[in-house]
């Protein structure tokens, strides 16, 4: 019981300071779970990451599952993943009905405006980082690098989203399809 | 309120999006344009960028908060219920089973080869959206938000910017201007 007590509140924590998710949050996860409290080798926490890229979701419900289901079984993983996600979801839901509020007040159709532009430039950043990823292989980048397939595939996905507004479900894996065939 | 049909509707549809969010939480936005605003109509993609912006300025997985949003919007509580459940099932059962099984996957070359192409199918989906999005700022036609969001990527991307704290930043610039314009506003009048 003190296990997954201690399991919940570790991944709030963990919920509550990823702001922007993704990968900043790497460090506080690898001190916490690996350093603080030892329930993963530095071994396995290289290897959950590899995981979370090759499997749905995000990394930190990821790892809460991982761990979870290491230490404490399903009621683990369980208690992990909801002390994850808890304070994100109550803090956007309130936030959402903060602006729906006083979506009349100048200061905060200011400051949705605000947020809107900026979650748009962070947006931008991850596309970028991921395009590196997929166009160079995370080395430099530099013509010789260059993956003309991953080019390819990016293209074409871009093309049939555009045109024939398919599905976004389809489109990844024919993306991935296309990936099996190309490399 | 919603009826229990739209409600289960619902939790299939964010089972199936959370099931192949790969390569980022980024790829829900897409996903959700999709469903709730081309196909069902729950809300308009001005509504779609609010909902995108909060989730993105709250802490957590933006995925998940993407989902319980939405499923708010929707349908109250009960579709937060549903949004968040949804959200977060695939990935628990997938990592449990992954885990189980992970060393006979990891040097996979299919497995790997699938994985790259779908590194470079989410990279052209983000990018549409953005695109998207961007023309829906840009038509405003209020320059000091047009610059903001360029601004913010640089910031991030070249200069390595924490997230929390372009938020807090582009909150408090926010606040000012909307001030500024407020005492401008009264000095006129």
């Amino acid at each position: 019981m003190k296990l997954l007590w201690e399991m919940f509140f570790t991944f709030f924590k963990i919920g509550l300071f990823s702001i922007g998710g993704g990968y900043a949050i790497i460090p506080m996860i690898h001190e916490q779970v690996v350093l603080t409290y030892h329930w993963l080798s530095a071994q396995e926490f290289t290897d959950i990451i590899t995981i979370s890229q090759m499997t749905p979701g995000p990394l930190a419900i990821n790892t809460s599952t991982f761990v979870g289901m290491r230490v404490g079984g399903i009621a683990g993983a369980l208690c992990a993943t909801a002390g994850c996600i808890c304070m994100g979801v109550v803090i956007s839901c309130g936030l959402y009905r903060m602006f729906s509020r006083f979506s009349g007040s100048a200061y905060f159709a200011e400051i949705l405006k605000g947020l809107k532009a900026s979650s748009l430039g962070l947006i931008a950043s991850a596309a970028v980082i991921i395009l590196c990823l997929a166009f160079f292989g995370g080395a430099a980048a530099s013509t010789g690098s260059l993956e003309l397939r991953a080019v390819l595939i990016f293209l074409v996905t871009l093309v049939i989203s555009r045109k024939f507004k398919l599905n976004p479900v389809l489109l990844m894996i024919l993306a991935g399809v296309l990936g099996a065939v190309l490399y | 309120m919603k009826s229990k049909k739209d409600l289960a509707w619902m939790f299939c549809i964010n089972l199936f999006i959370s099931a192949f969010t790969f390569g980022g939480g980024y790829v829900v936005i897409p996903m959700i344009r999709k469903y709730y605003v081309e196909k069902k109509r729950y809300f308009d993609e001005e509504e779609l960028m609010k909902i995108a912006a909060i989730a993105q300025s709250s802490p957590g997985a933006i995925a998940v908060n993407m989902s319980a949003l939405s499923g708010y919007r929707v349908a109250g509580r009960a579709g937060l219920a549903v949004g968040c459940v949804a959200a977060v099932l695939p990935p628990l059962i997938i990592l449990a089973a992954v885990s189980a099984v992970y060393a006979l996957i990891r040097d996979n070359a299919v497995v790997n080869a699938v994985l790259k192409g779908m590194e470079a199918g989410v990279a052209a989906l983000i990018v549409e959206v953005i695109y998207d999005m961007y023309v829906m700022v840009f038509r405003e036609k209020q320059w000091f938000f047009s610059l903001m969001a360029p601004a913010v990527f640089v910031l991030n991307y070249v200069f390595k910017i924490n997230v929390a704290l372009l938020i807090a930043g582009s909150v408090f610039i926010c606040i000012l201007k909307a001030g500024l314009a407020r005492r401008k506003e009264r000095r006129t009048s």
